[in-house]
């Protein structure tokens, strides 16, 4: 029997779109379908906090390959189509309008959706946004800004980011954090503190360790104000919630694939069933040398497991090599990470957070093992190699900003292995 | 519409043809040229997509920024004075019939 593609993906993303790409560069020959629930054909999402939202660039822009590449390219993409039900043993999916298609093998790029207040707290209020696809900003892009009272629920990336822009397009903004510190979990404290100094410092109300006690509503259903939980009351005109997101793992789950917080995948990125795969921010990788299983939101995490798997059904077996890394732009600073930041790590920092312009290097054993650095590509360039390369440095000689790094690094180096 | 050719360590030259306004990068991912990866979609974050521009054409292209230098630094393969970011670059009329390397790694 011949199935209506050879490969189906699932979601029509970054990881898609990246995979179905690299499986043609490689020459893999089979037929690839793409099903995707929006209405778009793959795009990229970071500038949507950054320059789509400060209205630089246009939609089309964030495509990663213009819409006639898939055509020229034979990968059939079906967008603004779900995915309602996967079925493992006939090899099909039912889309949400009905149509059965089967394939051979299967991959879920699904992604995430933001994570949500619970109803209980928060009614599906007309001014209230999550921020994860282009309709989303584009409904935001609509709401007038200047002199606006903006609260951002979530002090991450995307909230951070946002509230960034909000204040360049001269709206009021109030972002509450309910941890004791912004960015808390990807960062040390000192990176934190720079960005809480730094919104500060540029008009937004920053409150850490506060959380929203009660929302209040207009007759219409519009959020209106905020309870904190220090007491304030903060009216609020829009509402922007950024407290993470859920990974789209339940159709799988359903299919009778393992999942536990994101599909489980090997380094291949191959799940529990025959021919089933999955990549992005959906895939949660098991065996890591020892290392718990974890599952990266980000953009270089999901086009290397394009990579990877486009190898892998293409007879390569190569499994992930780089250390994941991120950036972040917030008003006029340029944040750029690498490697994960462990809390027992030792601390490197090289420059002053005061000029805005500094890195912290974290070393585990002394070997470096991340980077955040701060309008400083150099030694975000340097720091990158010495992480995959497991160098052994000298905390006190890396410290010296008067070296540069891969030079004071080398001149106490040791590799591990 | 101005062409391009990205030549392959393997000697093979790869020529396309694409509209002004467009960067190198994007040109090269959209006619899936080997070797050029544009990790970062054009960020000056990841230097996957580092080429060696031909000589006779170096001193034709816009000059480098800073920002641009100092990740040349990350690059996998060595950079020389003829390396640039070609998501840097923006495609012009004038560059009709620029040729470039594509380096054995990006990575
Ligand atoms: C505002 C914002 C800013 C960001 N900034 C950065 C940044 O600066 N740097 C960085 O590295 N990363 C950033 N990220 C993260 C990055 O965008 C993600 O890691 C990346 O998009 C993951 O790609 P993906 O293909 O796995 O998932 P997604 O991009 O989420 O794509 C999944 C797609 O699948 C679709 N889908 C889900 N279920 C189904 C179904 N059943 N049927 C059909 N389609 C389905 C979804 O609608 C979606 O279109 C940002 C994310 C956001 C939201
Ligand atoms: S595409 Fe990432 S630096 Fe050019």
């Amino acid at each position: 029997m011949t199935a209506d593609s050879d490969l189906l993906i699932i979601g029509g993303g970054q990881a898609a779109g990246e995979l179905a790409a690299a499986l043609r560069s490689r020459d893999w020959g089979g037929s690839i379908a793409i099903v995707g629930e929006e209405d778009h054909v793959p795009y990229t999402r970071p500038p949507l906090s950054k320059a789509y939202l400060r209205g630089e660039v246009e939609a089309a822009d964030l495509y990663l390959r213009r819409p006639d590449f898939y055509d020229r390219h034979g990968i059939a993409v079906s967008a603004g189509v779900a995915v309602a039900d996967v079925d493992l043993e006939a090899q099909t999916v039912t889309l949400d309008d009905g149509r059965v298609r089967t394939w051979r093998k299967l991959v879920f790029a699904t992604g995430g959706r933001p994570r949500r207040l619970p109803d209980s707290i928060l009614r599906s209020a007309p001014n209230v946004h999550y921020i994860r696809t282009l309709a989303d900003v584009d409904r935001l892009k609509a709401v007038r800004t200047d002199g606006a009272s903006f609260v951002v629920v979530g002090g991450g990336y995307v909230g951070l980011e946002i509230a960034s822009v909000l204040r360049s397009l001269d709206a009021q903004v109030t972002l509450v954090e309910a941890a004791v510190r912004l960015l808390g979990r990807v960062t040390s404290p000192v990176v934190s503190e720079f960005f809480r100094r730094l919104h500060r410092d540029r008009g937004v109300d920053v409150r850490v360790g506060t959380a929203v006690v009660e929302y209040q509503y207009s007759d219409a259903g519009n959020v209106i104000g905020a309870v904190l939980s220090d007491g304030s009351r903060i009216a609020v005109d829009q509402l922007l919630v950024g407290i993470g997101m859920v990974p789209n793992d339940e159709l799988a789950a359903r299919a009778g694939i393992d999942v536990d917080g994101g599909i489980l995948v090997d380094r291949f990125c191959r799940t529990s069933a025959n021919d089933v795969f999955a990549v992005g921010d959906v895939a949660k990788v098991t065996d890591l040398d020892g290392e718990p299983p974890r599952r990266l939101e980000s953009m270089p995490n999901a086009v290397s497991h394009a990579r990877v798997l486009a190898d892998y059904l293409s007879g390569v077996e190569q499994p992930a090599v780089d250390p994941p890394w991120f950036w972040s732009d917030q008003y006029d600073i340029k944040l750029q990470s690498a490697g994960l930041v462990v809390p027992d790590d030792e601390l490197v920092i090289r420059g002053n957070p005061d000029e805005r312009r500094f890195s912290v290097l974290y070393l585990r054993d002394g070997v470096v093992t991340a980077v955040d650095a701060i309008g400083s590509r150099a030694d975000y360039a340097a720091a990158r190699k010495l992480i995959a390369q497991r160098v052994l440095v000298d905390a006190g000689i890396a410290a010296d900003p008067g070296r540069r790094l891969l030079e004071a690094a080398l001149a106490s180096a040791g590799t591990t292995d | 519409m101005p062409e391009v050719t990205f030549t392959q360590p393997s000697g093979e030259r790869i020529t396309v043809s694409a509209d002004v306004g467009r960067s190198l990068m994007k040109v090269a991912v959209e006619n899936l040229v080997p070797g050029i990866v544009g990790e970062c979609g054009g960020d000056l974050s990841c230097a996957t997509c580092h080429v060696f521009v031909d000589v006779p054409w170096v001193a034709k292209l816009p000059p480098m920024t800073a920002e641009e230098e100092q990740m040349l630094d990350v690059t996998a393969e060595e950079p020389t004075a003829a390396s640039r970011l070609c998501c840097q670059i923006t495609l012009t009329e004038d560059l009709d019939g620029l040729s470039l390397h594509v380096p054995e790694t990006q990575r």
